[in-house]
């Protein structure tokens, strides 16, 4: 372990506390500290360090990549990708997965007490952003004793601190997988966040951002806001297919009761989401995701975000019926490895099960994935 | 595709530098990269336009993007590869002559097999039958083939010509035979190839690079001057 760190760490992860004199640097000027990042680790670090994975989740994820959730009591939410068998065995690999800076699973977030006051941050957290996200990553990779990683994975969100990890720090890449995400976010992206943050917002119980104090939640905003993104990371056709214009009961209800299946869907998922998340969490991560733009610091051209990234070996996977990050994205990102001389492989994975796909039973997925690590893996040497 | 010149996997085999980065363009299921990796420990990589080929590729553990060659050469930086292969598909692409430029821009050298509309075959199913050949290896009819933009070996060395493009070597195949080395410019050849091979590279006027090969391992020759045979 590098100096100065505590940490309560079990052997499967733990909660890692960068103390005051180890603050995260942030792009906004900022400075954040304490830090502290809670994360699960899978599998054993190999006697010469080879194997590491880290694992990058999504907007609304955590680190219970492939263990059941301390909350919802629900299998881990990778748990096609990672565990005995899967592309990402934890006989094979150490797999890490950290919650990102900001969440609300463990990590430093609005919701942490600020140091300053003694109550929770609220508003007065600092604004956030992907590369924030991924150097916090980084130094708990450091303080793991991992210099290099054999890959880093992720999906949406994940996707992009993955290309963030490729732009920021090549060096400690072997391999980068990056799934359903984007370059950048677009006007629409930005759009669909924006609709979901004016909804936490406009619930009285938000009390700008404050409502931890008074003993309050945002309940109501923030399922309107999940209900919202989550018609986004489904496609039409499956939204079709699975409920049509199926009704609740036998006949309307003359009334705005849930008649159609699909709202009742909907109204669940909302209603299950803030059990389990923050949503001071949800209004930083989603402004984190509509600060991204990788070329931005290279005078617009996404090559130059890569150009330290010739030896890292990248896949570049994305679903056709995924309309939040459609596959033209990944194709922006393909482009971009090819001008810098990365060398890339890329999938477009047909279904119409829209963006999250990615973590859904899809056999192309897993089939690209076990290939592209059994070729990374044997030119890395790791049994 | 014809069905001929899974041949020409052997040639190309024999021609390609130990360890070079080879990139194939339309690479289908592997099989070629995977000869490539393993018989030449080549740094290969596929683009391909099909997503079963792409996902049966990344099931081998080879290297590919999913991509259209009429449009995704322009995004490799200039020479990224020591090779550009592009396989029994010139003849199938939108642009044939923006691809063939495209591939010695990102290449310094490619790989390019076609098959020969010149050939006896082919000429005397025209005159003889009146209607579009089918021969072996152009088998599909006229409204199903992918071959939209046939060629002669006399079109192809124009085509050459006219983009500045030296042809190192040049082999005729068909199948179940061996290759052969031929002169293009010869007007016999035009006559005789089921479907040819060239290697070409896009070099200023001089002599070959030191030590390079061609198909069968002999030096390569100064430049021919194909122009005398018209």
């Amino acid at each position: 372990m590098a100096d100065g760190i505590t940490s309560e760490t079990a052997s499967d992860g733990g909660t890692h506390r960068f103390p005051a004199n180890k603050p995260l640097r942030l792009d906004s000027g900022a400075t954040l500290a304490p830090l502290e990042i809670a994360y699960k680790t899978y599998g054993r670090l190999n006697a010469d360090k080879s194997n590491a994975v880290l694992v990058c989740h999504a907007l609304t994820g955590d680190q219970h990549v492939a263990s059941t959730h301390p909350i919802t009591g629900k299998p881990g939410w990778w748990n096609t990708v990672v565990g005995e068998g899967l592309p990402l065995d934890p006989e094979r690999y150490f797999i890490i997965c950290a919650n990102v800076v900001g969440g609300c699973m463990g990590s430093t977030g609005p919701s942490s007490i600020n140091p300053k006051t003694g109550e929770p941050y609220g508003l007065a957290f600092p604004m956030i952003t992907i590369a924030d996200m991924v150097r916090a990553q980084a130094m708990l990779i450091e303080a793991l004793g991992i210099e290099t990683l054999f890959a880093v994975v992720g999906g949406s969100m994940g996707g992009m601190q993955v290309l963030q990890w490729a732009a920021d720090y090549p060096e400690k890449l072997f391999s980068a997988i990056c799934i359903a995400a984007a370059p950048r976010h677009s006007a629409q992206n930005i759009a669909f966040h924006e609709v979901g943050r004016q909804a936490i917002m406009a619930d009285p119980d938000w009390r700008g951002g404050a409502y931890e104090l008074q003993g309050l939640r945002p309940e109501k905003g923030l399922a309107v806001a999940r209900m919202a993104a989550h018609i986004t990371y489904l496609s039409e056709q499956a939204l079709q297919r699975k409920f049509g214009r199926e009704l609740q009961r036998n006949g309307l209800s003359w009334g705005f009761d849930a008649d159609f299946q699909v709202e009742s869907y909907l109204r669940h998922q909302g209603t299950s989401f803030v059990d389990r998340f923050d949503a001071n969490s949800y209004l930083y991560i989603t402004r984190a995701l509509d600060y991204f733009d990788l070329a931005a610091k290279h005078d617009g051209i996404l090559a130059g975000a890569f150009r330290g990234a010739r030896k890292v070996r990248f896949c570049v996977l994305s679903f056709s019926s995924d309309w939040l990050y459609p596959t033209a994205e990944s194709r922006d990102i393909v482009r971009a490895l090819f001008a810098a001389g990365c060398p890339a492989s890329s999938l477009e994975i047909k279904t119409d099960k829209g963006h999250d796909a990615f973590f859904l039973d899809e056999p192309l997925l897993d089939s690209a994935l076990r290939g592209f690590l059994a070729s990374a893996a044997q030119a890395r040497g790791v049994a | 595709m014809s069905a001929v010149l899974r041949e020409d996997f052997k040639e190309i085999l024999r021609l390609v530098r130990p360890s070079a980065r080879v990139l194939d363009v339309g690479c289908g299921e592997g099989e070629l990269l995977e000869l490539l990796v393993r018989e030449k420990a080549c740094d290969a990589q596929g683009l391909e336009i099909s997503p079963a080929g792409v996902s049966a590729c990344l099931a081998r553990g080879l290297a590919v993007v999913q991509g259209d060659a009429d449009h995704d050469l322009d995004h490799f930086p200039s020479r990224c590869f020591d090779y550009a292969v592009l396989s029994d598909t010139l003849q199938a692409m939108r642009d044939p002559k923006h691809v063939l430029s495209e591939l010695l821009r990102i290449a310094d050298q490619a790989v390019v097999s076609l098959p020969n509309f010149g050939h006896w075959r082919v000429r005397w199913a025209l005159v003889t039958g009146g209607r579009m050949p089918e021969t072996k290896a152009l088998p599909e009819p006229w409204w199903s083939t992918p071959n939209i933009h046939l060629c002669t070996l006399r079109d192809f060395t124009a085509l050459c010509d006219e983009l500045g493009l030296r042809i190192d070597a040049c082999a005729s195949l068909a199948e179940g035979k061996p290759a052969r080395a031929i002169d293009p410019a010869r007007p016999i050849e035009n006559w005789r190839a089921e479907s040819a091979l060239f290697l070409l590279s896009r070099r200023p006027e001089g002599g070959p690079v030191e030590g390079q090969r061609d198909l069968f391992g002999d030096p390569v020759r100064a430049p021919q001057r194909r122009g005398a045979a018209r």
